[in-house]
């Protein structure tokens, strides 16, 4: 027996779903623990809305086991699981008002509520996305933040097991996404219940989710917290989707002190440390050799840059964007072609570089990650 | 401009006749073509005619009875239908656009032999255990006009179903109702409107035919057999009254239909 709190609150064990001869979901295994707030993210087509779909019960696995709290609901239909989803266009009943939609969930039950238990609860729930007042209301004289709301009051009121998004965020506009997303986080906080967010936006992914699982080809291939993911990415896919990184293509050599040389094109060599998320690239495996624009150095002459370098090299400043706290430089090296470089800016020294300026670049061993290409 | 002097002819053309009609409703004189005077006499005299108002009510039961069959029927089709996939699917949305295509002579013609049939070989059976003979009546008008409506309901259904938000449903599902419960709670009131348009069509197209009526009816008159049949011993106001009537009956339900079928269409 183990103990009911390492109960995830929903399972997938092996879960495959085909279409005809289309994957969409392959051999998947995921734990949503019990009070996080869990993002599945990736490209569209990635099965990622499939998944969603499964653990809702509007699909059932072509293979495979879902749990929900410990339980197999493989095979059992939506309306027998004990989980809420907030549908992508809120999908609110056009013909009823805010309160019954927002009751509807509860009124399903058998026996029903009594009346004034219902009310109450639709109250709370109303207030609880800051709807107060709004009950008599039609759906359609509310704004698309305001039937967000009412989307997630009518989920939440039945206390779920786990409350499914659907890239919920994705009709508002860019400043309503932003305040949705602290108070989704909020809400998240007081209510306890796990959230499931599926989105393609990698930024709204790693601000919000204590946990990201990234999906491609139907496939899980990364799940870890978004430090974890930025920092110990499995591959060069992760690392290209999460954050902005430069990629360098060669073959790995040999390792030593935790260190992986590689062979970059023309006879240039680097090194770099593996993902410790991963097991190390073999000798002779085709690598990606990926560096954050932020852990480049920049400086006038080769001789400028600090000590520990891995790799140093001479470029020119194509473009230059002043992003306040930051610089971000695009730069060209002969062989290497074009690399990002974001600079923090340094005291009072305005060491800023101008377009077509010569500059030498070079980063540290431990900046380099050495990873397999996906 | 000379566009619009043929576009005014097509329509004095098309309506002049109707508007005739309605207009020497209301004549005095004894003479459908013979202006003597505004009344309202020929109403009275019609709708107190006891074969009139026998005729009418003959009528009303037949559509009735149509609207309700094939409004019931065409509805639970229509979502069976939703629910098919393949050919038979395909196959039955194209007997159905049949159904609607083929013309009124051909459906009368068409179901009489068929009853013509069924009751040759049947009856003889019937009568050996004592049992009454099947003969024309009411029913088989109903039967025949439920044939071609309800192609209409399923058709205006199909309609509505392909235009409804597949996630309402899944929403439902989502918080515990039984597919039951999501049917009579999202589906039928999305439905509804679409319903009652397609009970007043219904209920239009068979209280205002005649052709199939003509063929299966039997002994018994409907109204557009009677007006037919009274033609043949000229045209007096008497018969302009009951076709103002009848036209306007079905102009308010047509109206109506189309008002419900709009009204959706804006609510989503």
């Amino acid at each position: 027996m183990t103990k009911p709190a390492a109960i995830p609150d929903i399972s997938f064990r092996g879960v495959s779903k085909r279409y005809g001869d289309v994957v969409a979901v392959d051999k998947v295994d995921l734990d949503l623990s019990k009070g996080s707030f869990v993002s599945l993210l990736g490209p569209s087509g990635c099965g990622k809305t499939t998944c969603l779909r499964m653990m809702a019960g509007f699909e059932q696995p072509s293979a495979g086991e879902v749990f929900i709290r410990g339980d197999n609901v493989t095979g059992v239909p939506a309306y027998r699981r004990p989980v809420n989803m907030v549908f992508q266009h809120y999908a609110l009943f056009p013909h009823l008002n805010v309160a019954d939609n927002v009751s509807y969930g509860l009124r399903q039950r058998s026996p029903r509520p009594p009346r004034e238990g219902i009310a109450k609860a639709v109250d709370e729930a109303l207030s609880m996305v800051r709807l107060s007042g709004y009950g008599a209301r039609r759906i359609w004289e509310l704004s698309g933040g305001q039937q967000q709301r009412v989307a997630l009051a009518r989920a939440l009121i039945n206390r779920p097991a786990v409350l499914l998004l659907d890239e919920p965020l994705a009709a508002l506009d860019r400043k309503l996404r932003h305040d949705m997303q602290i108070e989704l986080q909020n809400l998240q906080r007081n209510v306890g219940i796990t959230f499931l967010l599926v989105t393609h936006d990698q930024e709204e992914a790693l601000s919000m989710s204590d946990r990201v699982c990234i999906m491609k080809d139907g496939r899980l291939v990364q799940a870890g917290t978004p430090r974890e993911l930025y920092d110990e990415p499995v591959n060069g896919y992760v690392a290209d989707f999460v954050g902005k990184s430069n990629f360098f293509a060669g073959t790995a050599g040999q390792a030593s002190d935790g260190l992986i040389k590689v062979a970059l094109v023309d006879g240039m060599k680097t090194a770099g440390r593996a993902s410790r998320s991963t097991a190390p690239p073999r000798q002779g495996d085709a690598v990606l050799v990926s560096v954050r624009p932020e852990r480049i150095r920049l400086a006038a002459a080769e001789r400028d840059l600090p000590n520990q370098i891995a790799f140093r090299a001479e470029a020119k400043v194509l473009n230059r964007i002043f992003l306040g706290e930051q610089t971000e430089y695009l730069v060209a090296h002969d062989r290497l072609g074009e690399f990002m470089v974001r600079s923090p800016r340094q005291g009072n020294q305005a060491r800023a570089f101008e377009i077509g300026d010569r500059v030498a670049i070079g980063w540290p061993p431990d900046a380099a990650l050495v990873l397999i290409k996906d | 401009m000379s566009l619009r002097l043929y576009a005014a002819f097509i329509y004095v053309f098309l309506y002049a006749p109707i508007a005739l009609i309605v207009f020497f409703s209301f004549n005095a004189g004894r003479y459908a073509m013979d202006w003597q005077g505004f009344s309202l006499d020929w109403y009275g005299r019609a709708f107190t005619n006891p074969i009139v108002t026998k005729a009418l009510v003959t009528s009303l039961m037949i559509a009735g009875s149509t609207a309700v069959i094939a409004t019931v029927v065409g509805t639970l089709c229509a979502l069976g239908l939703e629910r098919m996939r393949g050919w038979l699917r395909q196959l039955f949305d194209a007997l159905i656009y049949v159904a609607i295509m083929v013309p009124g002579v051909v459906i009368g013609i068409s179901t009489l032999i068929a009853f013509v049939t069924v009751f040759d070989a049947v009856n003889p059976a019937l009568e050996a255990v004592g049992m009454a003979r099947l003969q024309m009546g009411l029913w088989t008008v109903i039967a025949a006009h439920v044939l071609f409506n309800l192609a209409v309901v399923v058709l205006i259904i199909r309609a509505r179903l392909a235009g409804m938000d597949r996630s309402l449903v899944e929403a439902s599902e989502d918080l515990y109702a039984t597919p039951f419960a999501t049917f009579r709670q999202v589906v039928l009131p999305a439905l509804l409107p679409s319903i009652l348009a397609g009970f007043l069509l219904s209920f239009t197209f068979s209280f205002e035919d005649f052709i199939i009526a003509f063929f299966v009816a039997g002994p018994n008159t409907t109204l557009p057999i009677y007006v037919f049949s009274s033609i043949r011993r000229g045209v007096t106001p008497e018969i302009n009254a009951i076709g103002t009537a009848v036209l306007l009956t079905s102009l308010a339900l047509l109206m109506l239909a189309q008002f419900l079928l709009r009204a959706r269409a804006r609510a989503l």
